[in-house]
């Protein structure tokens, strides 16, 4: 395969593609409401009005707007139907003759979608993601041409410092200067790892990018193997997500059979080959430490750093861990520079971020926005703001995040602003509640999560989250005092400081974060000793 | 070693094993085609077990101690590593499956009062399986499926937008079989 070969493809796949492409989703959250059988009956009416010349339909991946579902999109008309059952699918195709279709047309130039901007999300939802060929025919696999044939693996390494790109998963570390890191480690054996454990609740961009575009990520990780010298690469998926992983074999079965992945990739003596590996459900295990040893085989349990993974990580080589998202920007900055990245976002958040706006909202799904929009522009412009009430707080970074009130909602979206508001980026759920959540019960909600996740490994975590567990319980069942609330945080306070890993440090941030902002809440559970006295008198227990 | 040579430990099993061993047991073949797949090699634990899983529906004690041989790995370790992961099950399930998603999007949504009213129509709690051996209930963290809040996922069929009321009528369905 070669430059010319490649383009090839894309040519003919451009000519074979016809020119009304009607796109409908068969991701997850779509095929839960029987999208399988819009697409079939889809075909099926193309086939009975004999517009199979003009008309093609492809089962694409997610478009984003999932609490429409399921959706219809029709290219070049920019026709969106929302909501759409079996049945109403002879309509569709039928009003393309001159018909009425039945199902609710959608606004394609809503603010939930006009607000947008794609990078990442680019072609997701226009493209069938286990076809390799319409990946090609938007330009796909050439990023990693031109890196191999046109920069050298320290070149890409600083356009990707340059651009200015961040951790997607969380954390917020340079991208760069991890690549950078690894690529100067010594050593023939070193390994890249794709970290697809989307396990915070609430987040679900990653599968949505591995059941969209698969071939993006898998291209990203090979320029990254390039990049580091690394010429084998794992993508860690959670057993949760089984369509994302199929998609995941049939690109890598289809890139190797076009020598895009595997040997001699575009005949240059640069090798990469790509494995999955599946989780078993574990939410630890998306601590970069504890994946490696379940991708050993082993239990999950982090390991203290340093060493850091970069210097001693998979098989005891160094080891480039980067997240399913941050993996799937860097073809578009290798293909359009590093400044053109940086342009987009803020001065130390650059680029784009994709987020779950879900939870208590009019227009959930999934959005791709530039850092530094505004919370209120999110839940309100693009969201539509809370169906019936007001939203009452927003809650970013999953079970190490927080909860960012109403009167915050003016706070930009980056990576530092929402640490400083006590919450974090996360991986990107963003769960908005309105006045009937209660939230010292999302704070216990969140606690049971991370007692159950605790791997058990060091006490702080394993015995702090349960006693914190119990002290929320305590509070909901109007049992705890004044005193109860301040030993609870001091426990919050040494369960931070004190954990191994970052499951541990930021269990406590919910509770923190809610005591900060909502502390009201709380107070108006505590009772006076006097008052459990007499309850305990009342039971004939001695207090 | 090849694992197919330890069939003392196989035959040691529970009856319903034992009256399959008559026959060759198809799935103890699947095992040895996956590890003999990845070489017997001991990082290839946990693809083993989720295949054991699927064909077993469970991990009893043979099975584990079969994967520990053929991996040359020992029993503790095989153990450690089946009961540190959610999806891994030593307790056999219900013929059916009822998954409750638990993440975020679903819980604000009313997720939790789907449980209950699965709970309580069903008379078991969180992990269990009803007597008759029909239905279990379980919990999932979070399915990803967020968009389409409340989730529950039956039989490996992901339902969405649930009351509580249409998740127990679909349960109430299996019940009725006989």
């Amino acid at each position: 395969m070669d430059l010319q070969e490649l383009r090839e493809i894309a040519r003919e796949e451009k000519a074979r593609q016809k020119p009304v492409r009607v796109h409908c989703c068969t991701s997850t959250g779509c095929r839960a409401a029987d999208a399988m059988g819009i697409y079939g009956n889809l075909q099926a009416a193309v086939k009975e009005h004999h517009l199979e010349d003009r008309v093609e339909v492809i089962g694409v991946g997610c478009m984003g707007f999932c609490g429409r579902g399921p959706l219809v999109q029709i290219d070049p008309d920019d026709l969106l139907y929302e909501e759409v059952v079996p049945d109403q699918a002879t309509s569709i195709i039928e009003a393309m003759n001159g018909g009425t279709a039945q199902p609710i047309l959608g606004d394609s130039q809503h603010p939930f979608f006009a607000r947008q901007t794609r990078v990442v999300r680019e072609y997701s939802g226009k493209i069938d993601p286990e076809r390799i060929e319409e990946y090609i025919a938007v330009g796909g696999y050439e990023s990693l041409h031109k890196a191999i044939y046109e920069m050298t693996p320290a070149a890409v390494v600083e356009q990707i410092s340059k651009s200015g790109l961040r951790g997607r998963g969380g954390g917020g570390y340079p991208t760069g200067l991890k690549w950078a890191t690894v690529a100067k480690m010594p050593g023939d054996q070193k390994y890249i790892i794709c970290n697809g454990d989307e396990g915070d609740p609430g987040a679900f961009m990653d599968r949505s990018i591995l059941e969209s575009d698969p071939h993006l990520v898998l291209e990203g990780m090979a320029i990254a193997g390039y990049a580091v010298g690394a010429n084998h690469g794992y993508i860690y998926v959670r057993a949760e997500y089984p369509l994302a992983i199929a998609r995941l074999q049939k690109g890598i079965q289809q890139a190797k059979k076009y020598g895009l992945l595997g040997s001699q990739i575009f005949d240059s003596p640069f090798d990469f080959k790509i494995d999955i590996r599946i989780g078993a459900g574990a939410f630890v295990c998306g601590e970069e430490t504890a994946l490696i040893q379940s991708i050993e085989g082993g239990r999950g349990n982090p390991v203290p750093r340093p060493p850091y993974p970069a210097e001693k990580g998979l098989y005891e080589c160094p080891t480039l861990i980067n997240n399913v998202e941050t993996l799937a920007n860097i073809t578009a900055i290798i293909r359009n520079g590093a400044d053109w990245y940086a342009s987009i976002g803020t001065e130390n958040s650059k680029g784009t971020k994709i987020f779950a706006l879900t939870g208590k909202i009019r227009n959930n799904g999934l959005i791709e926005v530039p850092m530094g929009i505004t919370l209120r522009e999110i839940v309100e412009d693009m969201g539509g703001g809370v169906p019936d009430g007001e939203v009452k707080a927003v809650q970013t970074g999953g079970p190490s995040g927080g909860c960012i009130p109403k009167s915050m909602l003016d706070t930009p979206v980056d990576y530092d602003s929402l640490r400083q508001v006590g919450s974090m980026m996360g991986s990107g759920g963003m769960v908005v509640m309105d006045d009937s959540t209660s939230m010292v019960g999302i704070a216990q909600f969140y606690m049971e999560f991370c007692r159950g996740e605790t791997c058990g490994k060091c006490v702080p975590c394993r015995t702090g989250t349960v006693q914190l567990y119990a002290m929320l319980s305590k509070i909901l069942k109007r049992q705890a005092t004044r005193d109860d609330l301040a030993k609870m945080e001091a426990l919050c306070e040494m369960v931070r400081d004190t954990s191994l890993c970052g499951l541990g440090q930021t269990a406590p941030n919910p509770v923190l974060s809610t005591l900060k902002y909502f502390r009201e809440e709380y107070e108006a559970l505590l009772v006076e000793p006097e008052y459990l006295n007499g309850q305990a008198a009342l039971h004939g227990v001695s207090a | 070693m090849s694992p197919t040579a330890i069939p003392s430990t196989v035959e040691s099993a529970t009856p319903a094993v034992k009256e399959k061993s008559a026959k060759p047991d198809l799935r103890f073949k699947r095992l040895d085609i996956t590890m003999k797949r990845h070489q017997y090699q001991p990082d290839a634990l946990i693809e083993v077990l989720h295949v054991a899983q699927e064909a077993f529906g469970f991990l009893e004690e043979d099975v584990l101690d079969y994967v520990a041989h053929g991996l040359k790995l020992p029993l503790s370790k095989v153990y450690g590593v089946a009961t540190f992961y959610h999806l891994f099950s030593l307790k056999p399930s219900g013929a059916h499956t009822c998954v409750v998603c638990m993440g975020t999007a679903c819980y604000v949504k009313g997720g939790d009062k789907v449980l209950e009213k699965l709970q309580e129509e069903l008379g078991i709690e969180l992990g269990e399986t009803t007597p008759d051996g029909k239905v279990s209930l379980m919990a999932a963290r979070c399915l990803g499926a967020c968009g389409i809040a409340p989730a529950v996922v039956f039989d490996g069929t992901v339902g969405g937008k649930l009351t509580p009321e249409e998740a127990v009528a679909k349960v109430k369905i299996w019940a009725g079989e006989s």
